[in-house]
């Protein structure tokens, strides 16, 4: 498959993006065109809901490669992101093999057992196989440092030996975003192979673009003060600060009700919406939404 | 040589949006340097400024200054910032390098290395046989070294005399703190829990496709993250040796879900100093990673700055963390409280250790301690070896 034209500069890149709904500031274009050329993982860290994975799969979108995404958590093994043998599978064919009485060699019935045709590819392998794709290591700072030195050997050839099959290499390097909300520190020697982006919460005017672009239907005076009002709940130590999907979340949700502008009783009703900790909430309104949201 | 009081800088710079204001620099176009010779000397710029710009990283920027216009201060900007940039601890310091190089300005750059030879320790280093305290040299009789051992465990580490205090510390390289464990969902074979395909599949084709047993796998136990906040300012200089080696041991036995942070003036991670093997060595460094040695205490501010950098993004949650410090505050004690509440919501458990509290008769009086202990699930004495062996015992309960 060829690609639709690559980009040729960030700014184009930029453009393209822009194009899927996405808006990049410069930073983040110049980091997302240069993980494309420079054939370099992307890793992305930031609060949460700054559109660290959205943006891989922008990026999917405007290149048209699949994207494979590979969620991290802790106890993540090799097995569960490269392959898997299908184990099921796996058992008929043995049982079938032994009713056609086939189980008379055992090497061959051993190598009939690990074919291609049994295996599962996991999201890895599956970013290999299907090249060039999108591969999306999200949250890679859930994952254990263990399995951190396993992707280091991954991302720095890009193949995958399988003891049983032989080795799968990706034909293009897929373009690897990793993302980490830095609930711990990863590994130097990991970030080193990688561009390394901090994303931090837009500013106002990106803010309020997002929202307009996003939701249409929300009017230019509810995007405008939803984002100023979020930027406010930013600067409160909250136990989770919002993020842009919060205040996507705010703003659907004052429409829904048919606001057309934010004013401090609606803002205290509707906290909820932008807030996702009971004690967050309380803490507001302990804070007098009037004095934060003013008329 | 390059020299960056005549650094080429070109075209004209806006900074990058959302971080601090490094200011308009206006560039003349200097021709005629070359491109490698200006990021090199940036490279030393950036590593004098704190900010470890490896050679692999810097080899990382010219090839992205490769597909770039170098002619644009902006992508030079972001071509630096992406590749020698390793966390947002970087990114002031970064900053600052940015504008002082390509400015041509001799900004003053922050420099965190430049505290040598602290005072980590008004003692002897580690050598056997040091000073008074071992006498004349034959081999001490062990029942009384071992009673004598007894009675250093239990004596306040800020009364030693030097040699005192290094036979302790061989005591430290003993202790191995245990550590808090939950349950986790990784997995490890067993009789009891989840199948565990693979094993069961090798089995049956030994057994000729019969599956005779289902082989397990359950989860294992994994060890809890453990954070220390140790207060090394004036009030604490007699304990901050002693506190910062049961840290070093922490981290030794636990070296993933370990992390340690300095508190005075100000907040300092040392969790990668403190993973030198070698005690004094790891704490040499994390001495030169501390600027704020023996300063005055901002307990409420830096613990503030402990959260919102790190512990609110995870650092913190469901942890043991431990606070240590005599709670001596500057100032009023109100931010301190708040922040203490704000850390017990996202612990799991809060231990402070006091080393007065290990004396008779004291009372937890001072403002700071007041504010705090309403957040503080575990008071306990942090004064002598006997103490801390406690304290590892109550952070792996905790
Ligand atoms: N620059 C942007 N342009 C358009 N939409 C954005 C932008 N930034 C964030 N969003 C939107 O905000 C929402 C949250 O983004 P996303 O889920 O990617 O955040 P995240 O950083 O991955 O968060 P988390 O850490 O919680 O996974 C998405 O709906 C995304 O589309
Ligand atoms: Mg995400």
């Amino acid at each position: 498959m060829s690609e639709p034209t690559v980009p040729g500069s960030p700014g184009e890149l930029a453009a393209a993006l822009d194009a899927t709904g996405y808006l990049p500031d410069e930073g983040l274009a110049t980091a997302a065109y240069l993980a494309l050329v420079m054939h370099r993982p992307l890793f992305l860290e930031g609060e949460a809901g700054v559109g660290k994975t959205a943006l891989a799969q922008a990026l999917a979108q405007l290149t048209g490669r699949p994207i494979y995404r590979l969620q991290c958590y802790e106890g993540l093994e090799a097995s569960q992101a490269l392959y898997d043998w299908d184990f099921g599978r796996q058992l008929l064919h043995l049982r079938a093999a032994e009713a056609a009485h086939a189980a008379d060699d055992p090497a061959r019935l051993e190598a009939s057992l690990y074919d291609r045709r049994f295996l599962l590819a996991r999201p890895l392998l599956q970013a290999l196989e299907d090249s060039p794709s999108v591969l999306l290591i999200d949250e890679v700072d859930r994952a254990d440092d263990e399995f951190e030195a396993f992707l280091l050997e991954v991302l720095s050839d890009f193949t995958i030996s399988i003891p049983e099959l032989g080795t799968v290499r990706a034909r293009t390097p897929p373009l690897v975003v990793l993302t980490s909300n830095r609930t711990r520190e990863v590994h130097d020697a990991l970030k080193r192979r990688c561009l390394y982006h901090w994303l931090a919460h837009p500013d106002f005017d990106r803010e309020v673009a997002i929202l307009r672009r996003r939701l249409p239907e929300v009017t230019e005076q509810l995007a405008h003060q939803v984002a100023r009002a979020t930027a406010t709940l930013r600067t409160l130590d909250l136990l989770k600060p919002p993020g842009v999907a919060e205040s996507m979340d705010w703003a659907t949700a004052l429409h829904t009700l048919g606001a057309r502008e934010l004013d401090p009783d609606l803002a205290a009703r509707t906290l909820g919406a932008v807030l996702k900790y009971r004690e967050d909430t309380e803490r507001v309104r302990s804070l007098r939404p009037e004095a934060l949201f003013g008329g | 040589m390059a020299d960056p009081g005549t650094a080429p800088g070109i075209g004209s710079f806006t900074p990058h949006n959302g971080g601090p204001d490094v200011g308009k620099a206006s560039y003349a176009r200097v021709p005629g340097r070359d491109v490698v010779d200006t990021v090199l000397g940036f490279a030393r710029t950036l590593r004098h400024a704190g900010v470890g710009a490896s050679p692999d990283r810097v080899s990382a920027m010219l090839s992205a200054l490769g597909h770039l216009d170098v002619l644009d201060p902006a992508a030079v900007y972001w071509a630096g910032r992406l590749t020698l940039c390793a966390g947002p601890d970087d990114l002031d310091r970064y900053d600052v390098a940015f504008l002082a190089w390509f400015s041509g300005q001799r900004a003053r750059i922050p420099r965190t290395a430049a505290q040598p030879e602290v005072r980590l320790a008004a003692s002897a280093p580690l050598d056997a046989g040091t000073g008074e305290g071992d006498d004349d040299g034959d081999a001490p009789d062990l029942a009384a070294q071992a009673s004598a051992d007894e009675v250093l465990r239990h004596r306040d580490v800020a009364g030693l005399t030097d040699a005192e205090r290094a036979h302790l510390r061989q005591l430290f390289a003993l202790l191995v703190p245990a550590s808090p464990m939950r349950p986790a969902r990784r997995r490890r074979p067993a009789v009891h829990g989840a199948i565990h395909p693979g094993r069961t599949v090798r089995r049956a084709l030994r057994d000729g496709g019969e599956v005779s047993r289902l082989l397990h796998r359950r989860a294992r136990p994994r060890p809890r993250r453990v954070v220390l906040l140790i207060d090394v300012s004036g009030s604490m200089t007699p304990y901050a040796d002693a506190l910062l080696r049961f840290a070093h041991a922490a981290v030794r036995a636990r070296p993933v879900s370990t992390e340690v942070f300095t508190i005075g003036t100000r907040l300092t991670r040392v969790t990668r100093e403190l993973r030198l093997r070698d005690p004094d060595r790891a704490l040499a460094a994390g001495g030169q990673a501390i600027p704020d040695w023996s300063g005055g205490t901002r307990l409420g501010e830096v613990l503030k700055a402990f959260l919102d950098r790190w512990g609110q993004r995870g650092t913190a949650r469901g942890a043991v963390v431990v606070v240590c410090s005599d709670g001596w505050e500057r100032g009023g004690t109100d931010l301190l409280a708040a922040q203490m509440a704000r850390l017990r919501r996202l612990a799991h458990a809060v231990v402070w250790v006091n080393p007065h509290k290990g004396r008779s008769g004291y009372e937890p009086l001072t403002g700071g301690m007041q504010a705090a202990l309403p957040s503080v699930d575990h008071f306990v004495a942090g004064h002598s070896m006997a103490a801390f062996e406690e304290l590892s015992g109550v952070i792996s309960r905790a």
